[in-house]
């Protein structure tokens, strides 16, 4: 029996193992394992995260006096554009989902690759060719429009590389179309024998709602960034009013696809979050269904609420109620799953190893970007709020509190499977740790800064914003060595890290039930499934006790 | 630095709504609070009672409860829907101006803003206005997208190309307030900015008089009208005229060619001035020229105040230009103000 295989299978060497299944450039860049492909993917985030990084430093620095001294307004411009069209489109993106998701989804379904192993590839190659021509483009001069490109600036006015960054996303885009039809048809096919849609762990559950938005909603990204090329190349009047135009329209595209967008980013991190809480607490995970149907209900409802970006953008006042109003419906299946983690905890056996340690982060800074998304879902506030520093705030509580920390916590968790080895736990926590305190002493002066009313995407302020500024700039130096430690020490237990074995943490999902790293084919033996998901008692097989003898050896 | 507030780390409380706004700010805080120090205080409890004590351990199965699914869902509906309805009670209010208020016109462009007032004032990044008077703006922009916002009396809205937005506050304070523009612009978007002065009222009326007084916008407006545009040439002269009589049309219906009927708004007037084919006046030739290129938007601003101050010449008589507009928003004469220098505009 399979079980019985991994599980007696550990500490001996299986024979070859993704890893060193081919060492040639080419057994890599034409490669149809899933795993390789992930550690690609790995790779080049985390350049785009160090870029996405550095222009975010540049920011804090230039905040810390109220005039625009350390660069001037121009290039300011260009920064905070790049910044959030690195860490959108090219980072937040793909991040979980072509990461983490590529990695682990046919592992913890039961199968040998994703459904379509060459389109997987091509996924990648796309995302590369999107990703170095905005490179280039960037290279060349950059561009000024912020990542919302709204018009007619970016159409008529902006002197600056609209279009090779357009087209940058644009290309980039079909690269997350692509992995959302992949994962569709991969959960609904290659499931083993008895992984039942009930049976799947969550972290699936939340990736078919992602891809869903994924093959929905990008399409209308691209006819957008289409449509913009159009009236800026060719003088077609679309958004322009000048020319015939409608600039609200633009702004009803790009959120009917932005939007979403923001889900595409958090869901795949609550599937994350909830692998964490149950693993590690070695109990059930609390209504099983409602998590996974909450997924969904955000996936359907996320469409709905594009307009509550536009309160004051002069679209009708009713249209905006309207919006206001499912806003505050699709608030309650994320309070659903804030209930569920909590409740799961309840007469648990709770470990804090790092990933654990991020989740629990998660859960307070997620509350908190959850809870003000409420205060700018309400119209009368709103108009106060919108465009100022607490956007900022809360968009940054939800993407870097939610799904970067879900994303550091997924990277730790499966680590050890991903690279057979064990990261430092000791530089883990202080990393975890430094990560939360900093990212908190960060953001949560913005808030504050904007309901003082200190408008986003300044230069230079006035000089009563200056000490919160000062506190947001000493956070962002916290956060970013707390964000650089686990590059450093992760790096290092690649080479020195103790072997982690098959199930380092003795979990039942299938991804434990593997080598670390996995053979390429995943399986040795074609798995069976005969337990529950998150089934920690006898039923799930795992030999504890064989694991307790591992475990006491190891200390001698 | 602004003097400080009431509550410190708040900007200043200065029109009628803005209490509004705060008093939902703090409800959301308190909704807030509501739920983190539970939910907090339960993670921290578990985490610690519920730690690990045995290696591997195998706890007690829960497979999740209908009764408390069903509990925090309705529990947190309920709420947010309190928080919908608060919330929009309060934008009812900030985005429907009354009737009676004193109208300016905001013009934006890179990177400044410009505001008339209906007196015939004008200014740069700065506006002034009196306490405890209803003040609307008309809005529009040169150039891209831009938003006016007045922390102090907690309201914005976007400036559009192309189409008239309108905002209203009733200043009710006397100070020096941060004028932001809140949607990004371009170059030198931090720096598009000012302040609005709200003054008593005998300190408006000076400043109002001490300042120099151009045409008003209905002055202007029918010199554009009758000589430099010569739109008077089709629009006046009686039953034979070529062009759709104009006098009373301002927020009437108008019968189209095509059969359709719209309110003549002033987005009505813009549209008709600068593509008149669009929707044209049913018993009327489509043979108006377009004014595309040829007027700012302070002239559209003024063409149309001086449209609205148009009555019906049966009532008034052909010589009558003076506007009910006008007439309840300038309670000041201002005669000799075109008498004054620049430099006595500085009363603040």
């Amino acid at each position: 029996m399979q079980t019985q295989d991994s599980i007696s299978g550990y500490g001996g060497e299986p024979k070859l193992n993704y890893l060193t299944n081919g060492s040639t450039l080419k057994s890599w860049l034409l490669t149809k394992d899933h795993k390789r492909i992930a550690i690609m993917y790995l790779i080049t985030v985390s350049l785009f995260f160090l870029m996405g990084g550095l222009y975010a430093a540049t920011i804090r620095l230039e905040l810390l006096t109220p005039a625009s001294d350390l660069v001037e307004s121009a290039t300011y411009n260009r920064v905070f554009t790049q910044h959030g069209i690195l860490m959108i489109f090219f980072f937040l993106i793909p991040s979980i989902p072509a990461v983490l998701g590529n990695f682990l989804i046919p592992i913890m379904i039961g199968a040998k690759d994703l459904a379509l192993p060459r389109v997987n590839l091509l996924s990648l190659y796309i995302y590369w060719v999107g990703g170095l021509l905005t490179l280039y483009s960037l290279m060349q001069g950059g561009v000024d429009t912020g990542w919302t490109f709204y018009t007619p600036y970016s159409t008529t006015f902006s002197n600056s590389y609209v279009m090779a960054v357009g087209l940058g996303i644009f290309i980039n885009g079909f690269s997350s179309i692509l992995t959302g039809l992949n994962f569709i048809v991969t959960i609904h096919t290659m499931r083993a024998p008895g992984m039942t849609w009930f049976r799947l762990p969550l972290f699936v559950w939340a990736h078919y709602a992602t891809s869903l938005v994924m093959i929905l909603g990008t399409p209308v990204i691209a006819i957008t960034v289409l449509l913009l090329a159009l009236e800026r190349a060719a003088g077609v009047g679309i958004f322009d009013p000048a020319i015939g135009g409608d600039p609200i329209l633009f702004q009803h595209l790009f959120w009917f696809y932005s939007h979403p967008a923001v889900y595409i980013m958090i869901l795949p991190g609550m599937g994350v979050i909830s692998e964490l809480i149950s693993n590690f607490s070695r109990k059930k995970i609390f209504g099983y269904e409602f998590i996974a149907f909450s997924s969904i209900a955000i996936a359907v409802f996320g469409f709905l609420v594009w307009g509550h970006h536009m309160f004051v953008s002069g679209q009708s006042m009713y249209a905006g109620m309207v919006f206001s109003f499912l806003t505050m419906v699709v608030a309650v299946p994320s309070a659903i799953k804030m209930f569920n983690w909590t409740a799961t905890l309840y007469k648990g056996s709770i470990s804090f190893d790092t990933p654990m340690l991020y989740a629990i982060g998660f859960l307070g800074l997620f509350l908190i970007g959850g809870l003000t998304g409420l205060f700018l879902g309400s119209m009368g506030l709103t108009v106060h709020l919108t465009d100022t520093y607490f956007v900022v705030a809360h968009f940054h509580y939800v993407m870097v509190g939610g799904q970067v920390i879900a994303y550091l916590g997924g990277i730790h968790y499966w680590w050890p499977k991903m690279t057979g080895r064990m990261y430092s736990e000791f530089w883990g926590k202080i990393s975890a740790m430094l990560v939360f305190v900093g990212f908190n002493l960060t953001f949560f002066p913005q808030f504050i800064l904007g309901y003082q009313g200190m408008p986003r995407r300044y230069a230079s302020y006035p000089e009563e914003f200056q000490v919160l500024n000062i506190f947001s700039t000493a956070g962002a130096s916290v956060l970013g060595v707390g964000l650089l430690m686990p590059a450093v020490y992760l790096a290092h237990s690649l080479l020195y890290g103790k072997k982690a074995g098959d199930n380092p943490w003795m979990l039942p999902g299938l991804e434990w039930r593997t080598a670390s790293p996995p053979p390429t084919e995943n399986f040795e033996v074609m798995p069976v499934v005969t337990w529950e998901a998150y089934e920690f008692g006898e039923e799930s097989g795992l030999d504890l006790d064989e694991a307790r003898r591992r475990d006491a050896s190891v200390v001698v | 630095m602004q003097t400080t507030s009431w509550v410190p780390l708040f900007p200043e409380q200065a029109s009628a709504f803005a209490w509004q706004v705060d008093y939902l700010y703090f409800y959301l805080i308190l909704v807030s609070v509501a739920f983190t120090i539970p939910i907090v205080v339960a993670i921290f409890f578990f985490a610690l009672k519920y730690r690990e004590t045995e290696k591997y351990a195998t706890p007690d199965e829960m497979h999740g409860s209908m009764v408390l699914e069903t509990v925090w869902s309705i529990i947190p509906f309920i709420i947010s829907m309190t928080i919908f309805i608060g919330g929009a009670v309060v934008y009812f209010n900030q985005f429907t101006p009354p009737d009676d208020a004193m109208e300016i016109y905001v013009v934006g462009k890179q990177w400044m803003w410009k505001a008339q007032h209906q007196t015939g004032q004008r200014e740069i990044n700065e506006l002034h206005v009196p306490v405890g008077r209803k003040i609307k703006l008309t809005m529009t922009t040169e150039d891209v997208l831009h938003d006016f916002f007045i922390p102090a009396f907690r309201t914005k809205m976007d400036v559009v190309p192309g189409r008239y937005t309108y905002m209203w506050f009733e200043p009710t304070k006397v100070g020096r307030y941060h004028i932001f523009c809140a949607e990004y612009c371009g170059l030198n978007h931090s720096g598009m900015g000012g302040y609005v002065y709200v003054m008593e009222q005998r300190d408006f009326d000076n400043w109002l008089s001490g300042s120099v007084a151009g045409q008003t916008p209905v002055e202007e407006g029918r010199d554009l009208f009758t000589n430099k545009l010569g739109c008077a040439s089709c629009h006046s002269g009686g039953a034979n005229q070529r062009g759709a009589v104009l006098e009373g049309i301002y927020g009437h219906e108008v019968k189209l060619t095509t059969g359709e009927t719209v309110i003549a708004d002033e987005q009505y007037i813009r549209n008709s001035i600068l593509n008149p084919g669009a929707q044209v006046v049913a018993g009327y030739q489509p043979i108006m020229p377009t004014f595309k290129g040829q007027v700012t938007e302070e002239q559209l601003n003024s063409l149309i105040a001086y449209i609205k101050s148009l009555t019906p010449a049966a009532a008034t008589g052909a010589g009558s230009t003076q506007s009910p507009a006008v007439a309840n928003t300038s309670p000041t004469s201002n005669t000799n103000s075109g008498a004054q220098t620049p430099t006595a505009n500085s009363n603040r």
